[in-house]
């Protein structure tokens, strides 16, 4: 999605890769602001004013003013000028959810920087400062709204300190992107039942009663029975309490075996089962069609899981 | 770092720097506002204080409005209407002060502080001194640092940080402003009418003199003119400064013949001609005066002008007068002649009615005493005169007793207490009554010699009135009776022939030498001030770039050298901002890199994330012999690298600590 309009999409772009970029001068545009050009016309006011009654003085401000604004031009520039942009990698997110992609804004010329702001096309800036030499983290937020990979749009980098008076800025191309997992799907079928399961003669074996296995959000449909009333009377919100049965079997996320109106609904289906299967604590495996995941439990593959969910080709 | 989104509003540090500059840019306005108007405007001001600090809501615009109505008929009535130049600066003060209680966003702010510069710099069209000129510094530079924390959206700035960052900017602007200033091409003439109110306020001669007028303008220690001779002064007794000469008087009141002024008996000379029935022998004495603005048409010359500047005329009577009323300092060259003779050969029959009229029934005793001495010739007229006013007990006095219906009856044989329009305006009543065609002239007798920069200085303090009688084969004669009364008025000067108890002005007396000795010197200040600051037109500028560069410039020259120096003067202030620290940094990075490679060749090299101290505790441990050196040079370069301003001399000692490692 680029949105440069007019003649901004002829503008220069900063590229970050494979080193960070870094904001020369030929990478720096700068023009007045309407405030500027306020200014102006107050300015002009001024002028003629002291034209009409020969106040020299009069001059000497009007003059003094507009000195301070031509500077101030310089100070803007020389605010944004050989500023380094990098990124760090974004953390993923779920579909919908806002992307958050946080570029390092790092001074490289000795001086410290003012109210620099950064924004993608259409949203709203962030602001930092930056010490001497230091650096900054800009966290911009992005939202999504497809499974897969969000690249990150073209960066503006502005800045319109200290005045106000001239707006200087910068675009910057980072080499970064998001992974936008499915969005899971709302509703809460209970996770399927795998044959190791049957098996053992429990139908369910996330919910067994042996076990107190620990704490989840209560859920529309959970047995009052297992609401954990003393812990909503310490104010920590309706917990259920959930219990193990002592098999611990290997729950099979299957494809073919998953209820859905189409592919994409399967998938957010799966995604829900893996979520959920995650924070039980299961040992689950993942099968869609070309990949296979053997059981496992943990972050890294639970990452793994909902990455392989969000890559697939589902057409 | 503190991140906030952009769509905050300024908070309430940002409200109380601006309410700050509001403040001061009213400081400057105080003096020429009404004192309703001021205290309003405070008002609004604590109001929105008041706003921000308790939390208050903002008021509606339904309570805005009666109020913004209010205050515009209330500036309607205290100033006779909306139009004048004292009424639209209140008008526009006070709807400022109104636009606090409505501001909250930024762009509300920016649009305040813009207007701010401009209700500051509307401080001058009421007084241009030094004094103001250094003060107009306070506000201009609190409204850029209220224009600096504005912009910036992320948090309160630190208010050093603020002030010294528009500090900074201002101080860059100085050479641009003066640049700007000397350069920018300059218009003789105003570009449309200004207000008629925009002179009120103004001192100097009026057209008409009744008795008291004059000794009440001896009070004002204000300067009238200021005048640099070419050559020797002339002396103090023919410092007869001619204003406005008055002939018609209806008993109360001496005024100037309509006639004269109304166009008819002008004379428009040439340079090097002089005026119709002048005739002058002897030297002439050349110099320049700058007058002040006295919103009145007369141009002060000496006794008697023989070269007028090109833009004025000059009467019959030998008044020089501007075509357009003094309103702005004015600077004009001029030559007088002190021996002369003034229509030696007659005078019309017009003007003998005119300078022998007197009002009929009134002043029965002077009448009769001027009837008895008809029979002399009008040389013995004036000589009998004369020595009434020096032998019977008149005495000079600022503060004279009030006269009656018949004035001059009171004066002469009553009162004999006068000021020198008393004497003059008496002298040339019996003149009249005596058969003697006699005027009066008012202007200034003297002036005071600036020894720091050799001008002279003629105050309103130094106002005088006497009198011209003519006679027959030698003209209009200058008779000064006050000099008979009091000869010291004439050669020492108004501050010598009173009594020290009487008002006069503190700086026209003589009775505190090092005040006088500090005035003179702040005066030439003041002066230079005018000539050089105030004064800068059209003719100053030329006159500047010609002695600068020996060429004259057209202004199509101005607007290129203009242009030229802005550009060198950015390009070097460029340089200087985008470079110098560039280049000191560099070097110290250099230097460290060196110590790096030294290090490297003892087999210890710096890893890539690690910081310099972590590298410096690493490199002791392993070369503990170098141990003190390692330090010394890590604590010097995270010193020089943190360091707001470098010198120099620590760079180099900075590169000896390397090389002696």
């Amino acid at each position: 999605m680029s949105s440069a309009k007019g003649w901004k999409k002829w503008l220069r772009v900063a590229r970050g890769n494979p080193a960070p970029a870094t904001l020369s001068s030929r990478y720096i545009y700068i023009l007045p602001t309407r405030y500027g050009v306020l200014f102006a016309c107050i300015l002009l006011g001024l002028l003629i004013g002291s034209i009409n009654y020969a106040l020299s003085l009069g001059f000497v401000v009007t003059f003094l003013l507009a000195g301070m604004a031509v500077i101030s031009m310089l100070h803007t520039w020389r605010n944004l000028a050989y500023l380094v942009i990098d990124s760090r990698k974004p953390a993923p997110v779920f579909a919908t959810e806002d992307a958050v992609f946080e570029v390092i804004a790092k001074d490289s010329r000795q001086r410290a920087r003012f109210s620099i702001a950064a924004h993608f096309d259409d949203t709203i800036p962030t602001y930092a400062d930056i010490v001497t030499a230091g650096e900054s983290p800009i966290r911009l937020l992005l939202p999504t709204e497809k499974r897969g990979w969000l690249k990150a749009e073209r960066v503006t980098l502005f800045t319109e300190f200290p005045l106000g008076l001239f707006y200087a800025w910068s675009y910057v191309a980072l080499d970064a992107r998001c992974m936008v997992y499915p969005k899971p799907a709302t509703h809460h079928l209970p996770l399927p039942a795998s044959p190791d399961q049957g098996a053992a003669g429990v139908l369910n074996s996330s919910s067994g009663d042996d076990d107190f296995a620990g704490h989840r959000a209560y859920q529309l449909g959970d047995s009052p029975k297992r609401v954990d009333w003393k812990a909503s009377s310490r104010e920590q919100g309706l917990l259920t309490k959930q219990f193990q049965g002592e098999a611990q079997s290997t729950l099979w996320l299957d494809w073919v075996a998953t209820p859905g109106a189409d592919n994409e609904q399967r998938i957010s289906q799966l995604t829900r089962w893996v979520l959920d299967a995650h924070g039980l604590k299961h040992t689950y495996s993942l099968r869609i069609p070309g990949i296979e995941i053997s059981p496992n439990n943990g972050e890294p593959h639970y990452h793994r899981c909902l990455e392989a969910l969000a890559l697939m080709d589902a057409t | 770092m503190a991140q906030i989104k952009s769509t905050h509003n300024p908070g309430n540090h940002d409200l109380y720097w601006l309410i700050a500059s509001f403040a001061s840019v009213l400081a400057l306005h105080v003096a020429y506002l009404h004192n309703w108007v001021s205290l309003v405007m405070a008002g609004f001001a604590g109001w929105r204080l008041m706003v921000a600090r308790n939390g208050w809501v903002m008021p509606r615009l339904a309570i805005l409005i009666p109020i913004t109505l209010a205050a515009a008929i209330g500036i309607a009535v205290s100033y006779h209407g909306l139009f004048g130049r004292d009424a639209s600066v209140a008008l526009f003060a006070i709807m400022l002060s109104l636009k606090l209680m409505e501001t909250h966003t930024q762009r509300d702010y920016i649009i305040v502080i813009f207007l701010g510069y401009f209700l500051a710099a509307n401080a001058f069209l009421f007084n241009q001194s030094i004094a103001m000129g250094i003060f107009m510094a306070v506000p201009i530079t609190l409204l850029t640092a209220t224009l600096v924390g504005v912009n910036h959206p992320n948090g309160a700035l630190d208010w050093r940080f603020k002030a010294k960052t528009a500090s900074m900017l201002l101080t860059q602007a100085l050479p641009l402003m003066l640049i700007f200033f000397v350069l920018f091409p300059r218009l003789p003439q105003p570009l449309w009418g200004v207000p008629q109110d925009a002179y009120s306020g103004m001192t100097g001669l009026s057209d008409n003199m009744a008795l008291g007028n004059i000794s009440k303008l001896s009070l004002s220690g204000a300067t009238a003119f200021r005048v640099e001779f070419q050559g020797k002064p002339p002396a103090k007794n023919q410092l007869y400064w001619r204003g406005p000469v008055l002939t018609t008087y209806d008993g109360r009141t001496w005024r100037i013949n309509s006639y004269s002024i109304n166009g008819i008996g002008i004379n428009n000379i040439q340079k090097d001609q002089l005026p119709e029935g002048l005739v002058t022998t002897g030297t002439v004495s050349k110099y320049t005066v700058t007058l002040e603005p006295h919103n009145k048409q007369w141009l002060l010359m000496l006794d008697m002008p023989t070269a007028i500047p090109p833009e004025a005329m000059i009467t019959a009577e030998l008044q020089v007068i501007s075509k357009e009323p003094v309103r702005t300092r004015m600077r004009y060259e001029a030559s007088s002649s002190f021996n002369y003779t003034l229509q030696a050969a007659g005078l019309s029959e017009r003007e003998q009615r005119i300078d022998l009229q007197l009002p009929k029934n009134r002043n029965p005793k002077t009448l009769a005493l001027a009837e008895s001495w008809k029979n002399q010739s009008p040389e013995n007229i004036v000589n009998t005169a004369l020595k009434m006013y020096r032998e019977e007990p008149f005495v000079y006095t600022l503060s004279p007793p009030p006269l009656g219906e018949n004035a001059m009856d009171d004066f002469l044989f009553t009162t004999r207490r006068g000021f020198c329009e008393h004497y003059s305006s008496s002298f040339v009543y019996l003149m009249r009554a005596a058969g003697v065609p006699a005027r009066v002239v008012t202007g200034y007798l003297g002036g005071e010699i600036n020894p720091n920069d050799n001008y002279m200085i003629v105050r309103q303090s130094d106002a005088h009135a006497w009198a011209e009688v003519w006679l027959q084969n030698r003209g209009w004669v200058r008779i000064d009776p006050t000099g008979a009364v009091s000869p010291d008025r004439i050669e020492l000067g108004v501050a010598e022939s009173v009594n020290d108890s009487e008002a006069l002005p503190l700086l026209s007396r003589r009775d505190y030498p090092l005040l006088r000795k500090l005035y003179l010197q702040w005066d030439a200040v003041n002066n230079g001030w005018n000539q050089w600051v105030l004064g800068y037109n059209q003719d100053r500028q030329l006159q500047l770039l010609r002695y600068l560069t020996g060429n004259n410039f057209s202004w199509q020259d101005l607007v290129i050298a203009l242009f030229a120096l802005v550009t060198a003067s950015l390009l070097a202030l460029s340089y200087f901002l985008l470079r110098s620290q560039k280049i000191r940094r560099d070097a110290i990075q250099k230097i460290y890199d060196q110590f790096l490679n030294k290090l490297s060749k003892a087999g210890l090299t710096r890893y890539k994330q690690e910081g310099p101290v972590d590298f410096s505790s690493r490199a002791v441990r392993r070369l503990p012999a170098q141990a003190k050196l390692i330090v010394q040079i890590t604590d010097a370069y995270t010193q020089l690298r943190y360091a707001s301003k470098i010198s120099p001399a620590a760079i180099k000692a900075f590169k000896e600590l390397v090389n002696s490692l």
